[in-house]
């Protein structure tokens, strides 16, 4: 059933008033942005994720987290998107939850994750583009361990981690899937060289340049030259995640938008009188409503294990992206002048939804995916 | 949780001993519905026999009342039938009108003798019926329709005529709305049930530009229609009217989700690539419009849908629909366009996406569900 179950609407009645004050835009992110924040989100809000067992959410129970799933988490990034609200649950909780899961290395970090005193990075582009399968940052066996070199970028939060998850070839070459491995590499390792960029949105990213970097080979997440399969389950959840608090955004842009309409004035009445915004605004609406409903279906199907799960995911990170840019597109012409203003939030939806879009893959990379998950 | 699983196994092992082999294929085209009725020609014994079989188990119309000729099953119970159904591609037993339209309508509005007599009808397909609502002078504008019923005491004298009659030729009934007041526009109509042989009816099929004629202008000339085949209240009908277009736009919102189990793409032969990329960003449309319906029915019978949805599903549904065949059209190239040769099966390309540009416009235009969102679901003023 594509409904909600009533713990499932209670999580959302929890959680929606709680971003709208204690995330609202002003409080957190023009505030951390205004301020010139290194990390770009604040270290007290995350500690209130903790406290309402939001942090842990993918976190089995016996691990100490609130066993929940992809769904639940769905409704928490829709709330995230849309007031803006930005923290590390996205690649923290949900990405990196998942890379770790069933490793040695959950145990280290899954404690500190669940307090909120814990960030965890993932380190997967290496160009411009997303394509995990082309990965070539390379690992060399060294001593005990690993030598690491190469280079990544769009390390989100990567500055501000405590642990930069890290996926390098161990055997074969650029666009093999065999041969990857997955690194917990601890902050402040030696070697490694970090730019802490800040993207149009005001979060971070960060550049990373790995220089012979000596990791032991406890710090292998899951199996060497199996780091596929734990990259896969991040990758799923990241892209899940991140579809359901683009459809937040677009829902958030919407709302401020369809209000709009509702208030400004021109030619003595107001503009949502006008048939040609009517329609506009409805087409909108129905976009929004298919991408919630793409991105909730997703969410199912990781969660009970579907095999069309990854079709579902790239179709939902997909259309999100699509509904989300027409969402921002349609708010800030519709808002006019106004909408050009930093002043004005709606501009702030803009910028989140081209970093959201281009995470973990853009509309076209997942486009491209679907179709070859299709069989074309 | 354990009982439905238990259903599924049972509907599973029901469904392969009972469902023919032959209704296991997919459809073709909408020549290959059963439609039921008085003088339906059934296209084999399997056909035939899985209506049979599928009705007197109630399964024609899995949602509705027993007493009604319904399965009785709850929404939870009739997903997992249409699940399991889809999972053998067992074909539907029965379409109809009456299912999809009159049916709710009747649920909804009628009168329990109504209710008796014409829902088994329809559960068993003993009765095709057709739709009387657009008129040459009332599209869009439906509530402007002029088609007149006089009382007369025990009937009404029904005058006038309908235009864009689905199968009119066909059907057994139909189910009209009429002028019984010109004091009030909305306020005037009234929704009547007859029989197409009543005397004074005839119809007209009407050439597409498929070379088809699925529609037809139906005259009405001193028609007598009984009292008792009033649904609802007399000049109450466009209430009823409205809640059966919202059954109807549901219904057309399925076109949106094709009838193949497989991504376009993947049916559509060797494409160049930037046909490809057009096609892959159709395929995330339609996975994401597949949830959405899937979503919109389980909100639906959960009771949780704004009742303005149907609009937003028609108008995405339809629209979709209509890309798919442009791009069938793209894929196909000069192949498509044959007409009436053997190896273009009659020209099925071609035909099916000339019919497909009346998917945006029956049931009401995208156009006017674009302006019922904006009205009933955004609240936008002056909508």
């Amino acid at each position: 059933m594509m409904t909600l179950t009533d713990d499932q609407r209670m999580l959302a009645d929890t959680v929606a008033p709680f971003m709208a004050d204690e995330g609202a835009i002003k409080k957190q992110l023009r505030h951390w942005r205004d301020i010139g924040c290194k990390d770009g989100f604040g270290h007290g809000l995350w500690k209130q994720f903790a406290e309402l067992g939001l942090t842990g959410i993918l976190i089995p129970e016996a691990q100490g987290g609130a066993g929940l799933g992809q769904v639940e988490a769905g409704l928490v990034l829709e709330e995230i998107g849309r007031n803006l609200t930005p923290s590390p649950f996205l690649t923290t909780s949900i990405a990196a939850v998942r890379a770790l899961e069933g490793s040695a290395q959950a145990e280290r970090w899954f404690p500190g994750i669940v307090a909120g005193e814990t960030v965890a990075a993932l380190a997967i582009d290496e160009g411009r583009h997303h394509d995990p399968a082309a990965i070539s940052l390379e690992a060399k066996r060294s001593g005990n361990g690993f030598s690491l070199s190469g280079a990544k970028q769009f390390v989100v939060q990567g500055a501000s981690a405590d642990v930069i998850l890290v996926a390098a070839r161990t055997a074969g070459s650029a666009g093999e899937t065999q041969g990857l491995t997955l690194f917990a590499v601890e902050r402040g390792v030696k070697g490694l060289a970090l730019d802490n960029v800040a993207l149009a949105d005001a979060s971070k990213a960060a550049r990373i340049a790995f220089d012979n970097v000596e990791v032991d080979a406890d710090s292998v997440v899951g199996e060497v030259g199996g780091g596929w399969a734990s990259l896969s389950r991040a990758l799923n959840a990241g892209r899940a995640g991140a579809a359901s608090e683009l459809v937040g955004v677009a829902a958030g842009a919407s709302e401020m938008t369809f209000e709009y309409l509702k208030q400004r004035k021109q030619f003595g009445k107001v503009i949502g009188e006008y048939q040609v915004l009517q329609h506009r605004a409805a087409h909108l609406y129905g976009e929004i409503e298919i991408a919630r409903a793409v991105a909730l279906k997703a969410a199912q199907l990781l969660d009970t294990g579907d095999p069309r799960a990854e079709l579902l995911v790239s179709a939902a990170k997909a259309k999100a992206a699509k509904s989300a840019a027409l969402a921002v597109q349609e708010g800030v012409q519709m808002h006019g002048g106004i909408g050009m203003t930093d002043e004005h939030d709606i501009g702030l939806y803009m910028k989140r939804e081209a970093v959201l879009s281009e995470l973990f893959g853009g509309p076209r990379y997942h486009a491209n995916r679907v179709a070859e998950l299709s069989g074309y | 949780m354990a009982d439905l699983e238990t259903f599924r196994v049972e509907t599973r092992a029901w469904l392969e001993a009972n469902c023919p082999a032959e209704m296991r294929t997919p459809m073709r085209s909408e020549k290959d519905a059963c439609w039921g009725g008085r003088h339906f020609q059934f296209q084999s014994t399997a056909q035939k026999q899985w209506l049979d079989v599928m009705a007197s188990r109630g399964w024609t119309v899995p949602d509705w009342p027993k007493e009604y000729g319904g399965g009785g099953l709850s929404a939870a119970e009739s997903k997992v039938l249409k699940e399991e159904m889809a999972a053998l591609g067992c074909r539907s037993p029965l379409t109809s009108f009456g299912i999809s339209m009159l049916g709710p309508a009747l649920l909804k509005y009628g009168t329990e003798e109504q209710k008796k007599h014409y829902l088994t009808q329809i559960a068993r397909g003993e009765i095709r019926w057709c739709q009387g609502y657009s008129e040459p002078g009332a599209g869009s504008d439906l509530a402007g329709l002029q088609t007149k019923a006089e009382d007369k005491g025990d009937h009404y004298l029904v005058n006038g005529q309908k235009v864009w009659t689905s199968y009119a030729d066909q059907a057994d009934w139909i189910f009209c709305l009429v002028r019984t007041s010109s004091e009030s526009k909305h306020g005037g109509i009234s929704f009547l049930l007859f029989d197409m042989e009543s005397p004074g009816v005839s119809t007209k099929p009407i050439l597409l530009i498929s070379g088809n004629s699925p529609f037809c202008e139906t005259f009405f000339d001193d028609v007598k229609v009984p009292k008792d085949q009033l649904v609802g209240e007399e000049n109450k009908g466009w209430d009823v009217a409205k809640y059966l277009l919202g059954h109807e736009r549901e219904m057309i919102s399925g076109m949106g989700l094709g009838g193949e189990k497989q991504a376009l793409g993947a049916t559509v032969g060797e494409v160049d690539p930037l046909l490809r990329t057009e096609i892959a960003a159709f395929d995330v449309d339609a996975i994401a419009f597949a949830a959405m319906s899937e979503r919109f029915i389980d909100q639906l019978k959960a009771g949780e849908a704004h009742p303005a949805m149907p609009s937003m599903m028609k108008y995405a549904g339809t629209e979709l629909n209509k890309r798919r065949h442009e791009l069938i059209m793209a894929a196909g190239g000069s192949d498509a366009l044959e007409w009436d040769s053997e190896r273009s099966k009659g020209g099925k390309a071609a035909r099916d996406w000339l019919r497909t540009k009346a998917n945006s416009i029956e049931g009401g235009t995208s156009e006017i569900q674009l302006g019922i969102v904006a009205k009933h679901i955004l609240r936008l003023p002056g909508a």
